[in-house]
């Protein structure tokens, strides 16, 4: 048998673990924002597979991978097969940063702690954008190409007020390593979210624009775009989009978690360093429980006011505030 | 659109109405009626599946006379008639329906039939879920379509009295109930 190293066994294992649980996360994050629009709305949502509708996600699974898939007589194969890959593989990257908690010596529960982490997660969700591009791009067909090049202005705007609202996190934490904000965080009993309230709401903002999720959805726009950039899409492929989406969900509420909410910090978490997983869990759930409230409160926004409001007022709010934060950290006041 | 100095206040305020309303209805009594766990009645007077009644002694109320199949504006109902044999009819009178089938696939349940029925035989009741997987087994005939049990007729009789309104009389019966002694006065020679 030949030698593996250690480390890279280590690291394929943790994958293995960390990409199963995102993956179920994502079945239920969906049966559980199926269940609360329904409830939202006045409605009960899935009851019939299992008990409360807890088997929906399988039966879902099974549905999606017993269709037909299809792809266009027009479509660019190639392209057209990598892109659900493509945008489900950029989303589970960021996992590979995220530290979900503290071990009990204080290192943090993740695959990798780099110490340009913020940078690797601003990279990941920047090639985030590939899959639906390439998606709506490659199928010839008018429909997925406009909800495609919608959704790249869309993140490429809104990716602009995200960084700036990111870079006042690191000027107060003094690193860009997402262990050591938490840290910084936990350290001066103070989460960012309160001396960083604006770039906090900013995050938020952007995150629901980056994600797709409605009020932002324009990239899908189902009453426009009959659904966007992935309209010709099928069977699994269709469901590889869907987790996609999904795990960006959750991926940028763990990253507004971790940024703007402590991460894993929270009472007793000193004397149950386990405890800061679960800290970290529940936050990131009333984050996505938001979302989902706003996607059952607010209507679509109109795409020219979604361009005016990320350039003339996100941007414009968010270089403010850098400025500001910037002069009071240089004039001497908290750092890391 | 009016950007006065506190228009982004205005902007917030309105978010904040907007998720508290929908909030409200997240911990609000849901509207839903799981409906095939879950029975659902429609209103009385509601138009759904017929049925064809008997007297309280049992004996058939559908006299054959095809009146219904005549009202009827979508050509949903066949009638035969047939005498009644005398020392055992199925009806009080000469004829009964032999043959009673009604199309629910053409049915439009305008309860004209029931309007033109003199003896209150057919009526409509507010079942309503009667999908099937053909077309054969939407043609209702007698079997389904009549009363089976004159106990359970005499006590749907019964309550459905009991629930008229108060303050509302009942409107009489179109024919006099039947004298039980009809079945042994044949009137018709055949």
């Amino acid at each position: 048998m030949t030698h593996v190293p250690e480390w890279l066994l280590t690291v394929v294992i943790k994958s293995a673990v960390l990409i199963f649980i995102v993956v179920t996360a994502f079945a239920y994050l969906m049966l559980a924002e199926r269940k609360m629009l329904g409830w939202f709305q006045m409605r009960v949502g899935p009851t019939w597979c299992g008990p409360w509708g807890l088997l929906q996600p399988a039966a879902d699974a099974v549905k999606l991978v017993l269709k037909e898939d299809l792809t266009p007589a027009d479509a660019d194969r190639f392209l057209y097969k990598v892109a659900p890959a493509l945008a489900v593989l950029t989303a589970l990257l960021a996992y590979a940063v995220i530290p979900f908690g503290f071990y009990p010596d204080g290192h943090p529960i993740a695959i990798a702690s780099p110490n340009v982490g913020i940078l690797f997660l601003l990279a990941a969700g920047s090639i985030g954008v590939y899959g639906i591009a390439l998606g709506g791009w490659s199928s010839q067909s008018k429909w997925p190409l406009l909800g495609s090049i919608r959704s790249t202005a869309q993140m490429i705007s809104y990716e602009l007020a995200m960084g700036l609202a990111i870079v006042p996190v690191v000027m107060l934490a003094g690193t860009t390593n997402l262990a050591g904000i938490v840290a910084a965080q936990a350290r001066h009993h103070l989460w960012y979210a309160v001396p960083l309230f604006v770039p906090f709401v900013i995050y938020g903002i952007t995150a629901l624009a980056e994600t797709n999720r409605a009020p932002f959805d324009l990239p899908e726009a189902e009453t426009e775009l009959v659904a966007g950039f992935h309209t010709e899409y099928s069977s699994l492929r269709f469901g590889t989009f869907f987790v996609a989406e999904y795990v960006n969900m959750i991926t940028v509420c763990s990253i507004q978690t971790l940024l703007f909410l402590g991460g894993g910090d929270g009472p007793w978490v000193e004397r149950l360093p386990w405890l800061s997983v679960v800290w970290f869990l529940v936050k990131v759930a009333v984050l996505l429980f938001t979302m989902i409230w706003w996607r059952a409160t607010l209507p679509r926004l109109r795409y020219d006011r979604l361009m005016a409001f990320g350039w003339k007022v996100l941007l414009p709010v968010a270089a403010l505030n850098l400025l500001i934060v910037a002069g009071i950290v240089a004039a001497g006041g908290p750092r890391g | 659109m009016n950007r006065g100095p506190f228009f982004v206040l205005q902007a917030a305020y309105g978010l904040v109405v907007g998720l508290l309303t929908t909030l409200k209805y997240f911990f609000s009594k849901k509207a839903t009626i799981d409906y095939p766990r879950v029975p659902y009645r429609h209103a009385e007077r509601f138009r759904g599946v017929h049925e064809l009644r008997r007297y309280d002694d049992g004996l058939e109320r559908c006299i054959g006379c095809e009146l219904c199949a005549v009202a009827c504006p979508a050509n949903a109902i066949t009638v035969i008639g047939a005498e009644n044999d005398p020392h055992a009819p199925v009806s009080p009178g000469e004829r009964y329906g032999y043959r009673y089938e009604i199309d629910m696939l053409r049915c439009i349940f305008c309860g004209f039939c029931e309007e033109a029925c003199p003896t209150d035989a057919i009526v409509l009741t507010p079942r309503f879920d009667i999908a099937d997987f053909t077309r054969d087994r939407l043609i209702f005939g007698k079997d389904k379509l009549l009363v089976r049990d004159p106990l359970t007729q005499h006590r749907a009789n019964t309550e459905s009295a009991a629930e008229t309104e108060p303050g509302v009389v009942p409107p009489a019966p179109a024919t006099p109930p039947p004298p039980t002694a009809v079945p042994s006065q044949p009137t018709g020679a055949s």
